[in-house]
């Protein structure tokens, strides 16, 4: 897939692609209704996603409830390309993670004949500070097991 | 300034992919072929020294500069924790928008 660095941030990023079995309108609601988009994320999202608009509510995952769900919607271009800003908190125990540092996250949407082909760009880690991924490393090295032990679970395993 | 700003610019992340392999590189050598001056890449390498990403010895009149792998090694990591994360959430996307 070619790059469209325009419209992310930095040199720094994460993009994953992958082709779902599903059309694309299909996905789009499953990215932009925020209880949809909860289902799958683990996640319990209170606001509907618009753009300008700030999501909050929090994480779902077993142990992980007090981490929050935070968001702000920069792009909804239906049904090609959603973004939000999300934050990357030093201490993910903070009642509130506002001025934290955020990164861009990019859903891109393109029809193919078997279904979707959707790529996620996270970009603007220049943001987030020596000490903050430290943090946000070892949280995140936790919550992933997690997950991982779900999906193992949820594909019958 | 971090790991990720410092290597958040073009020019400093082709210093930092000459220098990658082990190379010992001076200005001279830095410069050649950059498009960019001399003391622009001065200037770079100065900021990737600060993020510690690159060491410098004097080598009698040179400056000789080296990758410095830790810092890379830690920004490198985080990035693939961020990476696995969104497989596994995508795998979790990809059950949810294919059942219906």
């Amino acid at each position: 897939m070619s790059e469209r660095p325009s419209q992310h941030e930095g040199t720094q990023s994460v993009v994953r692609t992958v082709v779902l079995h599903a059309p694309v309108e299909r996905v789009w609601r499953a990215l932009t209704d925020h209880r949809e988009f909860g289902a799958w994320f683990k996640a319990r999202i209170d606001q509907p996603f618009e753009v300008g608009r700030t999501q909050t509510g929090g994480m779902l995952e077993p142990g992980f409830e007090y981490y929050l769900w935070s968001s702000t919607v920069v792009t909804m271009d239906a049904p090609h390309r959603f973004a939000f800003r999300w934050p990357h908190p030093r201490d993910p125990h903070a009642r509130s993670y506002e001025g934290e540092p955020t990164t861009l996250v990019t859903f891109e949407l393109e029809p193919v004949p078997e279904g979707t082909r959707l790529t996620i760009t996270e970009s603007g880690f220049e943001a987030i500070d020596e000490e903050r991924r430290a943090a946000s490393m070892r949280e995140n090295a936790q919550g992933w097991e997690i997950q991982a032990q779900r999906i193992a679970a949820h594909l019958g395993a | 300034m971090t790991t990720f700003a410092a290597l958040g610019d073009p020019t400093r992340l082709s210093l930092v992919r000459r220098l990658g392999r082990g190379s010992r590189l001076n200005v001279s050598q830095l410069t050649s072929g950059m498009g960019v001056s001399r003391q622009a890449v001065t200037k770079h390498l100065a900021v990737l020294h600060e993020a510690g990403i690159v060491s410098r010895t004097e080598a009698g009149r040179q400056t000789v500069y080296e990758l410095r792998g830790e810092q890379l090694a830690e920004a490198s990591e985080f990035l693939a924790r961020i990476s696995a994360g969104w497989d596994r959430a995508l795998e979790r996307l990809r059950a949810h928008a294919e059942e219906g």
